[in-house]
């Protein structure tokens, strides 16, 4: 069953990547990439990480992408080839990935499965992936990070508002 | 397998239908209901053999058949994909979003305990603001989608309106969550069904009345009706973002219209006046406080709970339609002025004073 | 099978990340190559949250929350440097933004 909703999480996924990619005009990129994101927060979802997956629509796909498509839109910005500088890139670029991708997997298959813990399978606590218990975790051993992400956050706003401002002359 | 498979259908069905359903009925409160307030008397010339049923046969029949055969109308110049693509994901997550709120109890049959929520989801509240968020789409694509520069500038200002008012949204209802300890719609409901005292039922609007109101106001905005409904600006830019929209998108996007008055209501119930919940009902009939009792069966006392739910909510989806008919429309920057210095400090004070007020009461 | 193994999770956000490198590196277009960049962090999300119930331990599900937290502020930033860009050089195509003063 499980593998089943995993290649139907994961086909579309990867093809929707590649459109964000492969698209000629960037609001089909932006609008592969909210359902791409929107796809990984099922997968999220399967992975008993439940207050993440909701999370990830509400930041990500309901917030982030909403601002680029918003840039995209002020700006204008019309259908355009996928063109590069410098002959050979999209070889190189290719290659170079293709030659990653065979790494990780040999990493996965050979190091992954040696790795210590019960693995994903293994049945887990109902109360694993709940809000009550990432709460626990982010407010007590990684309550710092936290404390310095709301000043981040703070930062940038200002930073945002200060750049996009228009210039007074 | 099987069973558990047919009851999340059944419960999906039922739950689709009473949205749709509540939708069309809508359409008619609106028009009716806009006719009373107005002091005319609205649409009542359809009638199939003279029963015009008080303008129902035109709201239900003759208006949804009009929109299915009228011509479908692409401008030129625009991204095919993305104008059609542009009501339908304008629907979608409004309809979706009543995935996670409770319409009754649990209904026991035979050994089947069936709890009344289409999906029973431990991060609800959470999944509901999600659906909210997604719902933003639907009007920047219908507005960038048209080719046209009046209905990109109302799509535009639509969407800053709708991210604006989610702020509050997000703090009204986190100030709820707060109160009740928990994510879960039917937690938040089931813990409305105790009494304050032994007398008065502890329903949300007792504990949180500004994040009711903040609530309502921000779902008002975030459904773009009256008095925030510029970004439609229905005697300035045309249409605002589906100026170019005709036959079944344009349906689709005004029965968005009334699916999200409908989510709006259905949250507030549950949130502030207690879902399913009748006072002094509980599972085995009514206990009242001054000791009285009466049993009623099982299957009466679940019908009794799905028929409150559904009175509360339609109750507050015609109060949205009187908001409409009554007040004016806000100027644009006088709605964002509302929602980001009035609301969200408004919104920030509520949940710093609940938390206060809660350390001190529970310690 | 019945199981889904953790290095098939891990396969899958390589490979995502590896479309999103492919993205940045022969995109010209300044905001999709942005896109590219969040599509390379949701990969290590993924792989984050995997190894997290693989592990059975909370700590990569608030990495994740950290990772979201973070490209949002990062994505507010980065755009408004692009449209300081747009409006200065009239462009957001990379290659057209390479003299330091003109």
């Amino acid at each position: 069953m499980t593998p089943l909703v995993f290649f139907l999480l994961a086909i579309p996924l990867v093809l929707f990547s590649l459109g964000v990619v492969l698209a000629r005009s960037p609001v089909r990129s932006a609008l592969s990439l909210v359902v791409a994101l929107f796809l990984l927060a099922a997968m999220f979802f399967l992975l008993d990480a439940r207050m993440i997956a909701a999370l990830q629509v509400i930041v990500y796909a309901g917030a982030i992408m909403v601002l680029f498509l918003f840039v995209i839109m002020l700006l204008n910005l019309q259908h355009e080839p996928v063109e590069s500088a410098r002959p050979g890139q999209k070889t190189i670029a290719t290659v170079f990935s293709l030659v990653f991708v065979a790494l990780m997997a040999m990493v996965g298959w050979k190091g992954l499965p040696g790795m210590p813990g019960p693995g994903v399978e293994a049945a887990v606590a109902p109360s694993f992936g709940s809000t009550e218990a990432v709460a626990e975790r982010l407010f007590t051993r990684h309550a710092f990070a936290f404390e310095v992400t709301s000043v981040l956050l703070l930062v940038a706003i200002v930073g945002a508002v200060v750049l996009a401002r228009k210039v007074q002359r | 397998m099987l069973t558990i498979v047919a009851v999340a259908a059944i419960k999906a069905l039922i739950v689709i239908g009473m949205v749709l359903n509540l939708a069309g009925i809508l359409g008619w409160v609106e028009r009716k209901g806009s006719a009373l307030i107005q002091d005319r008397i609205g649409a009542n010339r359809a009638a199939i053999f003279g029963f015009a049923g008080a303008g129902l046969v035109n709201t239900l029949l003759a208006d949804p058949i009009k929109f299915l055969t009228k011509e479908d109308v692409i401008p030129r110049g625009v991204d095919r994909l993305l104008h059609t693509l542009a009501p339908c994901i304008s629907l979608f997550p409004a309809i979706v979003a009543f995935a996670a709120v409770p319409f009754g109890d649990r209904l026991v049959v035979g050994d089947l305990v069936v709890n009344l929520q289409a999906v029973e989801l431990d991060v609800g509240v959470l999944f509901l603001l999600a659906m909210t968020s997604l719902g933003v789409y639907g009007v920047v694509l219908g507005g960038w989608a048209s080719n046209n520069r009046l209905s990109l500038l109302g799509g535009i200002r639509g969407s800053a309106q709708m991210i604006s008012y989610e702020l509050a949204m997000g703090l009204a209802v986190a100030a709820v969550v707060l109160t009740f300890g928990s994510l879960d719609f039917q937690e938040i409901v089931r813990r409305q069904g105790e009494l304050i005292g032994g007398w008065i039922p502890a329903w949300g609007i007792l504990y949180q009345p500004l994040a009711f109101l903040l609530l309502l106001i921000a779902g008002i905005a975030e459904t773009k009706r009256a008095p925030f409904d510029l970004p439609e600006g229905e005697s300035e830019i045309v249409s605002g973002y589906f100026t170019e929209y005709s036959g079944i998108k344009y349906l689709m996007f005004f029965m968005t219209d009334f699916v999200e008055i409908a989510v709006v209501s259905a949250v507030v119930t549950t949130f502030f006046f207690g879902g399913w919940q009748v006072p002094f009902l509980t599972a085995q009939g009514f206990v009242f406080p001054w000791g009285g009792t009466l049993a009623l069966p099982h299957l009466v006392v679940v019908l009794l709970q799905v028929a409150a739910y559904m009175i509360k909510v339609f109750v507050f989806c015609c109060l949205q339609v009187l908001v409409r008919w009554t007040m004016p429309r806000l100027r644009y920057d006088q709605l964002m002025w509302f929602g980001w210095k009035v609301m969200l400090p408004l919104g920030i004070g509520n949940l710093v004073v609940t938390a206060f007020v809660l350390l001190l009461v529970r310690g | 099978m019945t199981t889904v193994p953790a290095s098939w999770y891990l396969l899958l956000g390589t490979l995502l990340f590896a479309i999103g490198a492919l993205g940045v590196l022969v995109r010209r277009n300044l905001i999709i190559m942005f896109m590219s960049i969040e599509l390379m962090l949701n990969a290590v999300n993924l792989v984050f949250v995997a190894l997290a119930r693989q592990q059975q331990v909370m700590d990569g599900q608030v990495m994740v929350f950290f990772v979201m937290t973070v490209a949002a502020a990062e994505a507010a930033v980065g755009l408004a440097i692009i449209l300081a860009v747009f409006r200065n050089r009239e462009t957001v195509n990379a290659d057209e933004v390479n003299l330091l003063r003109w």
